[in-house]
């Protein structure tokens, strides 16, 4: 299995004691799988990408990834795994403002030490950047703005892909062109993907689709 | 991936030239003014040294003339005939291009050191060069270069000797000052032998003195060191406030980019090192510019500086820096430090910064405000802590302590202050857009608070040390008048000379002006004569007199005192001190600004029955005919020597120039320290512009033009500008007030009276509007021309 979350529980401090987030939530993803997770504001996708992500750390449960568990990592570690085998894709985009579109694709290769100048130009090509590339990412659209995020993520060849809300910010034609083209590099890659979304009509282009509610799998 | 992460994380200067620029330059004018003022210092301290090791000769007790300025040679040779281990030395002025120099004549067979010797190469050679016709002048190179070609004389420059002195062979210097036969002093190489015949015996005209204390000179300038040291200080911190503002908010602009890299598996500690190696390399760069601005900025200074410590001390400073590898390190030191100091708040929100934190530069000005309340309540600490140390504290040490207390205290509550001014004028407003420019400047204030207390610290150094200055100015002036009441005053060679031109001036006064080294109370110092004469009673600057001071004084009753003196032994009329072991009773205490050191008056008969050794060669003339044309006479007919008649005026004018170069350092670091605070609001205006543009667009979409929003930018900060004047005007006044009743008496040993100057802050707040004006005019401009694109993303982002 290539990435495997079993008996996930995750509480926060709250005004009136902890507010628990998730609660005993088990899932998996094979290789080339896409899972769609769906709920309703607050019902803890997010909160679940990032202890996919190895961001956040769950109170109880174990995530592995192809058999590495999370539990025993120390931070440098688990900041290993995001930089060499997980990709993610954030609602805001999180480019780095001051970096041009071109090294922000390039970026997270170069961090994990395997950037690939023409697969960098191809996926640029793909999402139609290559005209961008010189550019700042503050000049550029929303929808463009998310293909680089794509594409940064893409780029360095990443095991698994989370991504969060990944068109959350885009109108609705372009929403569906950009997970178009990441769904058919996800394929072409072989990578996993999880990807949170309100949307049930997205939800229905990836492969499987599990739904959380107040904490718990539906 | 540390090369990727690195050129990210740096990625945001190359956006963002200005705000490198700010943080560089912020380092480096703090590092700049710190080192310039440590230039300084360690230039005057190895003058110092120099001038203590140079004639070695100051620890040595002296035979001199009971009479006149020398001794023939034939007593120097019956001493040494006799068996007295003695040593001869002339000594005298010397005409330069420019001014003078004192001219040292020593014998290198016996004196226990010659300058300049002993550099290597064969001694006996040097000792042949030194003495072999025409002689060598031994100098400073600057000196030497002030020597008019018709000096005869092989000029031998070193270092060794301080600016201003020159050394010769005994024979050479007697040529030069025209004192052929005759010698200054001898100085006494052992303790002469019971078996020897006494001193009476064999040179019966001369008396023993104790060594000349020349090697105070480190004890006396040491206070003004330290004022120069605080002022650097100062500067260094407003300096700081620059750094720190860049530093955090180029931190919270890249919090999105450090939350991104953590993100993307860059660990804490990757980022934290790289952050901090960043900041050593800027701190390395600006702070070797700092370096070299400060090596600029002392160079300019020093020559007034040396000036001052020349006039006010008699300490031999050269005019020029030279670079020295103490305040190299010391102001490399001080920018690393600064460095640290300005990234720390930023380190210890990276330890706690969450990966999922949002990215709030907005949030991160506010935050600054945060800490008001936090900030006020340490503020009044610090003001309350003034008294306390006033109290309870001593000296020198005190009064910075409580100069420090008050500048923070203030600084500390400033915020607050201005907050709870604006949000008043808010209330009061009636107009909706009026309530906006209140409450728009309030939400400002955080932002730039570190800026305005920059700009409080100067202008209340500004107040204070200008209202100190003025205020010995004119305490001065009129000290001068009444010290300076002869017309003319003489010097002669000799009292033979004296005895023989007085009778033939036209004067209604001779008054003669004798004094000697004595021991007051303990600590040397110098005792005067004073007759008995109207001019005194009348002009003598008393600060405090007993009953008839004049008739008890002239009846050789007791003395009068300085205030130095007065000041550090607690005297006042009616006490009784201990002058050469004998007690006398305080008459009066008299204001000195002169120097430093301890000094008595004595009646002048009292004076003469003391010591009926001294010759009387120095006098002021009480005349009814015109000054200068007496002078003019004395030196065509009497044939004395120009600079053996000066006139009041000429003196005066002298002494003020003295006092005008003083305080020339302390006015340029006054200035300076004014615009760095200027250029701290320019640059906090300029990094906060960018979260500015949302405050402004809802203005501009409700129908104010850009131009007049960035007018009101500009009158925003004009209004921060003088609520911060406003303030810093009690501020500037109590800060005035410490360094005149505090921190002077600790340092000089005299108390002035305070004036205030109110036309003075007025001028210092309106350079201080136009600089906070001339500092906003480039945001403004911006905000006029910036594009309608522009505003209207905000609102994009908005959504």
């Amino acid at each position: 299995m290539l990435l495997e979350a079993t008996d996930i529980a995750r509480r926060f401090p709250g005004e009136a004691g902890p507010v628990t987030v998730l609660d005993g939530v088990s899932l998996s993803l094979a290789q080339g799988e896409t899972l769609a997770l769906t709920g309703e504001s607050g019902s803890g996708k997010s909160t679940l990408l990032t202890l996919l992500a190895g961001l956040d750390r769950p109170d109880r449960g174990e995530i592995r990834l192809k058999g590495t568990a999370f539990g025993p990592l120390k931070e440098p570690e688990l900041a290993a795994i995001r930089r060499g085998r997980i990709g993610l894709v954030f609602q805001q985009f999180n480019l780095v403002p001051s970096l041009s579109v071109a090294q922000n694709i390039a970026l997270q290769a170069r961090l994990a030490g395997r950037h690939d100048r023409d697969w960098c130009a191809a996926l640029a090509e793909r999402l139609g950047l290559s005209a961008h590339l010189a550019k700042y990412p503050e000049t550029l659209s929303g929808g463009q703005q998310q293909r680089v995020a794509v594409a940064r993520t893409l780029a360095a060849r990443p095991e698994v892909i989370l991504a969060d809300e990944p068109t959350g910010n885009l109108d609705e034609a372009t929403g569906d062109a950009v997970l178009a083209e990441m769904l058919a590099l996800v394929a072409e890659t072989g990578a996993g993907l999880v990807m949170v979304t309100h949307s049930g009509r997205l939800a229905g282009k990836l492969s499987r689709r599990l739904h959380l509610a107040r904490g718990r799998l539906a | 991936m540390i090369g990727a992460a690195a050129a990210a994380l740096l990625s945001h200067w190359r956006r963002h030239p200005g705000q490198l620029a700010t943080l560089v330059a912020g380092l480096a004018l703090a590092t700049a003014l710190w080192t310039g003022v440590q230039a300084i210092n360690a230039e005057a301290r190895a003058s110092y040294d120099r001038a203590a090791s140079a004639l070695e000769q100051s620890d040595l007790p002296l035979l001199v003339p009971r009479e006149g300025d020398s001794l023939p040679l034939s007593d120097y040779v019956a001493l040494r005939r006799a068996g007295w281990k003695v040593a001869p030395v002339i000594e005298g002025r010397l005409r330069l291009k420019d001014g003078s120099a004192r001219l040292v004549g020593l014998d290198p067979l016996t004196a226990p050191a010659v300058p300049g010797s002993g550099t290597g190469g064969d001694p006996g050679r040097a000792l042949l060069d030194f003495i072999s016709p025409p002689g060598e002048i031994r100098g400073h190179p600057d000196t030497l270069a002030g020597l008019p070609a018709a000096v005869e004389g092989r000029r031998v420059a070193t270092e060794a000797l301080s600016p201003g002195t020159l050394v010769a062979d005994i024979g050479t210097a007697a040529r030069l000052l025209g004192l052929e036969g005759r010698l200054t002093r001898l100085l006494i190489l052992e303790d002469p032998a019971q078996d020897l015949p006494p001193l009476g015996e064999v040179a019966p005209d001369l008396r023993e003195a104790p060594p000349q204390p020349e090697n105070d000179i480190r004890g006396l300038t040491g206070s003004f060191h330290l004022n120069l040291t605080a002022f650097g200080m100062l500067s260094f911190a407003v300096g700081l406030f620059i750094a720190h503002g860049a530093v955090g908010l180029a931190f919270e602009q890249r919090r999105g980019t450090i939350r991104t890299l953590r993100a993307l598996g860059t660990p804490l500690s990757a980022v934290a090192a790289l952050l901090a190696a960043e900041a050593l390399a800027l701190a390395l760069a600006a702070g070797a510019l700092g370096v070299g601005l400060g090596y600029v900025l002392a160079s300019l200074l020093l020559p007034d500086v040396a000036a001052t410590l020349r006039g006010l001390y008699g300490a031999p400073v050269p005019g020029s820096v030279a670079v020295r590898a103490a305040w190299w390190a010391a102001g490399l030191g001080m920018a690393l430090l600064g460095a640290a100091l300005a990234s720390a708040q930023s380190f210890w929100q990276l330890r706690r910064l969450s990966v999922l934190a949002a990215m709030q530069p907005r949030a991160w000005a506010m935050a600054q405000g945060r800490g008001q309340r936090l900030m006020a309540l340490a503020g009044l600490a610090g003001l309350a802590a003034v008294p306390a140390i006033l109290l309870w504290g001593q000296g020198l040490a005190a009064g910075f302590a409580a100069l420090a207390g008050l500048l923070l205290g203030a600084a500390f509550l400033l915020p607050l202050s201005l907050s709870a001014g604006l949000r008043a004028a808010e209330r009061a407003a009636r107009s909706a857009l009026g309530e906006w420019v209140w409450a728009d400047a309030r939400q400002q204030v955080p932002g730039l608070s570190l800026a305005l207390m920059a700009l409080l610290l100067a202008l209340a150094a500004n107040i204070g040390v200008s209202t100190m200055v003025a205020s010995f100015r004119a305490t001065f002036e009129g000290w001068l008048d009444r010290r300076l009441a002869a017309e003319l005053y003489l010097s002669f060679d000799s009292p033979a000379q004296a005895a023989a031109v007085l009778p033939g001036i036209d004067a209604s006064a001779v008054l003669p002006v004798t004094r000697t080294e004595a021991d007051l109370g303990g600590a040397p110092g110098l005792v005067y004569a004073m007759a008995d004469d109207p001019t005194y009673r009348r002009n003598w600057p008393l600060i405090e007199a007993g009953p008839q001071v004049w008739d008890r004084l002239a009846a050789g009753g007791g003395v009068l005192v300085n205030e130095q003196w007065a000041i550090r032994a607690g005297l006042s009329p009616g006490d009784t001190v201990q002058i050469d072991g004998a007690a006398r009773e305080v008459l009066g205490v008299y204001a000195d600004y002169g120097n430093p050191r301890g000094q008595a008056i004595l009646g002048l008969e009292a004076f003469r029955a003391l010591h009926p050794e001294i010759g009387e060669t120095r006098f002021a003339l009480r005349l009814s005919g015109d000054p200068a044309a007496e002078a003019a006479r004395l030196v065509a007919e009497d044939g004395l020597r120009p600079d053996q008649v000066t006139d009041r005026a000429a003196l005066k004018a002298e002494s003020r120039a003295v006092f005008e170069r003083t305080f020339a350092a302390t006015d340029a670091l006054n200035v300076l320290t004014l615009a760095v605070a200027g250029f701290a609001i320019f640059t906090s205006l300029l990094t906060l512009q960018s979260l500015r543009l949302p405050q402004v667009a809802p203005l501009w979409a409700l129908g104010l033009t850009r131009r007049r929003l960035a007018l009101l930018d500009l009158a925003r900060a004009g209004l921060l500008a003088a609520g911060t004047a406003l303030l810093a005007l009690p501020v500037g006044l109590a800060l005035a007030w410490l360094l005149l009743a505090v921190v002077n008496v600790a340092a000089f040993g005299w108390r002035l009276p305070m004036q205030i100057f109110p036309a003075d802050w007025l001028r210092l707040g309106l350079a201080a509007l136009v600089a906070a004006l001339l500092a906003a005019a480039l945001p403004a401009l911006r905000l006029a021309r910036v594009s309608p694109a522009r505003l209207l993303r905000v609102f994009a982002d908005a959504r």
